[in-house]
């Protein structure tokens, strides 16, 4: 129980951020008006993707240094993890910006760039089915992992900052600071970037964990 | 627009900074001569099965032709939009193909016979300053076939020409890698195309808009921008190729 208080942190946030999200008093802005709320829905999906997406590539370069099979299954299930976060990211913003750019698909540079960073982790998984032999699967996906993610650097952070933007803060510098948020959703946006975090990692931990059984279990069963 | 370059030329000088590093700790004379000798054997393996190059050509002039005729065109008609998008496709398209067979077409015996004489840095360097050759020939062929059947709307040539060598370099560096992941999987023509597609996007981005800029005879700072981030994802690829081709290359 001592080790799992992050779960109950996770929870309780969690409820908290739904709770709070919904109910708490927001800003009244033209064009946004209570969409506003999605602040806290949305935008935490990119920061547990980023997490996750970066979680997996340091097990892949630790596959690279220490073959294990522990390091793979981490780094892919992270991978799919995040694939997932990064799903959920661009279909709440998609109908967020139905609602305030007028489209679904707004050409925006940052929607493209995570539609193109998507498809970049929907090909690594397609690489992985195509070899049947486990280590070199490891190996060579731990490979494009990290030759992926090298190259999605520069489309996330470099891309978005030399083009204009729709998104908050952007044609510049998209700091955080530009967000106009005010302290009362400071108080709501920064517990929910926390716990949809946490969720991730917690989904991550648990799948891990059962796909290395299962592995084990496999070995004894022909063993 | 003046605070938008400076993260692009932080990004720049760390990743050249990095490459020095890396290359410095090897030993770069047995390194460039390993590089030339294997450049050497691609030079002359190509001449020597000139179907492979004559087909690439083909290819070109065919898609290129297919462009025309699907437009229904008479010289110069096409929106400049519309033209600078279709050459690039074309050329995408063709240097997927080129560098595709780069890994495949070695067979197993050669690898390993490679692999006890040089170091794998060596390989796929030799490999990319070989490929990049490849698609500036390419290229140029293509640009100069491109420009006579559907006609040329550039106004600034050296712009066109240095994008041009941009793009073959970028192209060149981030497929080989690509193509030598690809050579090890089963179905390595599909995943060529679906694994390279998402690396080569923002290359493309950038290369479409320094060229748009050199059409309509832009003042070249305009491509400032570009040019730099450019530069710099071709730094981050090659140096990441450098770093992980050793550990595809052993089996």
């Amino acid at each position: 129980m001592q080790k799992n208080w992050w779960k109950v942190v996770t929870v309780l946030l969690l409820v908290y951020t739904v709770v709070a999200g919904f109910l708490n008093d927001v800003p009244r802005l033209a064009i946004l008006n209570e969409s506003i709320r999605n602040t806290y829905f949305h935008v935490p999906m990119w920061f547990g993707m980023i997490l996750l997406l970066l979680i997996s590539v340091i097990y892949a370069i630790k596959y690279l240094k220490t073959p294990t099979l522990r390091n793979d299954i981490i780094s892919t299930e992270a991978a799919r993890v995040g694939l997932l976060f990064g799903v959920l990211g661009i279909i709440t913003g998609m109908g967020w910006a139905s609602v305030t750019w007028g489209e679904f698909w707004s050409n925006d540079p940052k929607q493209n760039a995570s539609a193109i960073g998507l498809l970049m982790y929907f090909a690594y998984f397609v690489l992985r089915g195509s070899f049947a032999e486990q280590q070199q699967r490891a190996r060579i996906s731990a490979v494009y992992n990290i030759f992926a993610y090298a190259a999605l650097i520069p489309l996330l952070f470099i891309l978005p900052r030399l083009t204009d933007s729709l998104h908050p803060g952007n044609g510049g510098n998209p700091g955080f600071s530009s967000y106009d948020m005010d302290s009362k959703m400071r108080m709501v946006f920064y517990p929910a970037v926390i716990a949809w975090t946490l969720l991730g990692v917690w989904i991550l931990n648990v799948k891990s964990r059962f796909e290395i059984l299962k592995q084990k279990l496999y070995e004894h069963a022909h063993a | 627009m003046v605070n938008t370059r400076r993260p692009a030329d932080t990004f720049l000088f760390i990743t050249i900074l990095n490459i020095c590093v890396v290359t410095l700790r090897q030993n770069i004379k047995v390194l460039l001569r390993e590089v030339l000798y294997l450049m050497q054997k691609d030079f002359v393996l190509e001449w020597r099965q000139k179907y492979a190059f004559n087909g690439m050509l083909l290819y070109v002039g065919s898609t290129v032709f297919i462009c025309y005729l699907s437009f229904g065109l008479r010289g110069g008609t096409l929106g400049v939009p519309v033209w600078n998008a279709l050459f690039w496709i074309i050329l995408l398209f063709t240097s997927v193909n080129a560098i595709a067979k780069s890994f495949m077409q070695e067979n197993k015996g050669r690898l390993l016979y490679l692999y006890t004489l040089v170091s794998p840095q060596g390989v796929i360097l030799a490999k990319i300053a070989y490929n990049t050759c490849l698609m500036l020939v390419l290229a140029l062929l293509c640009y100069l076939f491109y420009a006579v059947v559907i006609g040329n709307p550039v106004q600034d040539e050296g712009m066109f020409l240095a994008t041009i060598l941009l793009g073959a370099v970028g192209f060149s560096t981030s497929l080989t890698m690509i193509s030598g992941i690809a050579a090890k999987a089963s179905n390595s023509s599909t995943l060529m195309a679906i694994l390279s597609f998402p690396v080569i996007i923002p290359m493309l981005l950038m290369l479409m808009k320094m060229s748009k800029n050199a059409i309509d005879g832009l003042e070249r700072a305009a491509s400032t921008d570009e040019l730099t981030t450019l530069l710099a994802i071709n730094a981050i690829v090659i140096t990441v190729s450098y770093i992980l081709f050793p550990y595809l290359w052993r089996n």
